[in-house]
């Protein structure tokens, strides 16, 4: 699946005016590869993902799945064929299973097809036998593996991850990397992942843009853009001296 | 009741003024307000109803009911700030809780007399207020306290409506918390107003307490329904037609 992002304005409405988050942003995402968003605080990263799931307007331009105008296929289609993992790991009440079948229940029509969590529990590496276990009582590590297990529980095409292992050590959040590196070529997904590690970012990214004050300035493969950014605003961020917010 | 009496009665009233001043609460001109407030409407009422129930008239008592609902749904709405429409919404929920609430007392056999439906639609429209102007409350301070919780709900294909199940559940909760809480303690703790008035009133307390255990059924019945229409209509005014959350 491609995403492809073209000219695309976001803004929200603050005391009778509107505050442009994104302007004329546009990137494309490949299948099967791992597109890394950088940028410094408050320069829209967030945002740019809640818009390619819908839970954001854009004012201008496009967003297209596959050539498809995302604001033409049906807004809890779209959200189930893209995926987001949040930030910070929230859980509805119950249990690892119940949380992982939240998305499959919406899809079955008595709402109560079984459809066996414990898969997915394997396929982001737990315990099966976890799939009872309160999930507030894992650890930061954990809890986004079940994140991720109950976006994938979706069978998602695309994955969108918010800054997945911001909460989490260096060793929990390697593990993550490698996971979600080996889902990605398994399975095909385009990955657009929300990182202000640039370490991480070199790790793991086949792409890299990089987005300040709302707007793109780097934009292509990781390995030229970490040899030689092509702008002075890259060259900054890569000396970890480009101040954040609007 | 002499008019001596009632006078005296005010001291009560200046009890809580006191405490109010001690306290440092600035309570006093609100105090002073709804005294007047008091004397006034409840004066006025004492007058409409003399009247209401000695012309008989259909027209007067649907008058004084519109009125009853229109000022219980405005008090109400002021709990809903930031929703948009509140008021609609919570008249819708009064007249539909007080239309159904009707329709029963008379099939049960309550005469459709003024002297019976506008004491107890009094019961009904007050009690509902509370509970909408309660669960307004709550909905609204739930919104902002799970709106991760529904963003994420959105986010894996939920509809609006299952989003924000636990942000609606909790507030009809809160809304019907008030009333079960009575039920539970009526007759043990305090003797509601109703049944006070008919034993006053020289009634039999066997006959006032079956009216009593009707009026305490109609409104756990009533405030149920109130509560589950606001939030039922309120949660849209939440979301874009995208099936967005809107800004805060």
């Amino acid at each position: 699946m491609k995403i492809e992002l073209k000219n695309i304005s976001v803004g929200i409405r603050q005391e009778a005016q509107t505050v442009e988050l994104l302007r004329e942003v546009s990137l494309a995402a490949r299948l099967g590869v791992i597109h890394a968003l950088l940028g410094p605080s408050g320069s829209g990263k967030s945002t740019l993902l809640y818009t390619i799931n819908r839970l954001r307007e854009i004012q201008g331009g496009e967003i297209n799945l596959d050539g498809k105008d995302i604001r033409q296929i049906d807004v809890f289609e779209l959200r189930r064929r893209i995926g987001l993992v949040m930030q910070k790991p929230i859980f509805f009440p119950g249990t690892v299973g119940d949380n992982i079948l939240f998305g499959p229940r919406l899809w079955t029509k008595d709402n109560m097809t079984l459809v066996d969590p414990r898969p997915y529990i394997e396929m982001v590496q737990l315990d099966p036998a976890w799939v009872s276990r309160d999930p507030n009582t894992l650890s930061g590590g954990q809890q986004q593996r079940v994140s991720l297990a109950r976006t994938l529980a979706n069978n998602p095409e695309v994955l969108l991850l918010d800054e997945p292992t911001s909460a989490l050590d260096a060793q929990a959040s390697e593990h993550l990397e490698a996971l979600i590196s080996h889902l990605c070529s398994e399975r095909e997904l385009t990955v657009i992942w929300v990182t202000h590690d640039v370490n991480q970012a070199k790790r793991i990214a086949n792409d890299v843009t990089l987005l300040y004050r709302g707007k793109v300035v780097e934009h292509g493969e990781a390995k030229s853009f970490f040899a030689g950014p092509s702008t002075e605003e890259g060259r900054t961020y890569l000396a970890g001296k480009l101040g954040g917010e609007l | 009741m002499s008019w001596l009496a009632l006078s005296l009665s005010l001291g009560f009233v200046g009890l809580a003024g006191i405490v109010s001043r001690y306290q440092e609460l600035g309570l006093e001109k609100e105090l002073a307000i709804a005294v007047v407030r008091t004397l006034i409407q409840l004066t006025i009422a004492g007058y409409v109803l003399s009247y209401v129930f000695a012309s008989q008239h259909l027209i007067f008592m649907v008058l004084m009911l519109a009125l009853m609902m229109g000022v219980a749904a405005q008090n109400a709405a002021k709990r809903g700030k930031g929703i948009p429409g509140a008021l609609r919404i919570v008249l819708i929920g009064i007249v539909i809780s007080e239309a159904l609430s009707l329709m029963l007392l008379l099939f049960i056999g309550i005469p459709g007399t003024p002297q019976y439906i506008i004491p107890l639609s009094g019961m009904i429209i007050g009690n509902s207020m509370v509970a909408s102007g309660v669960t307004l409350n709550r909905f609204s301070s739930e919104f902002k306290l799970r709106r991760g919780e529904v963003e994420l709900a959105l986010s894996l294909g939920a509809a609006p409506k299952k989003a924000s199940l636990s942000v609606i559940k909790a507030a009809v909760k809160a809304g019907m918390i008030p009333t079960i809480d009575s039920m539970k303690t009526v007759g043990l703790v305090q003797l509601p107003g109703m049944m006070t008035g008919q034993i006053l009133a020289g009634a039999d307390p066997i006959q006032a307490v079956r009216y009593q255990i009707l009026v305490m059924f109609m409104i756990s019945g009533a405030t149920a329904i109130t509560s589950l229409i606001v939030v039922l209509q309120g949660y849209h005014t939440y979301f874009t037609p995208e099936a967005q959350l809107k800004s805060s």
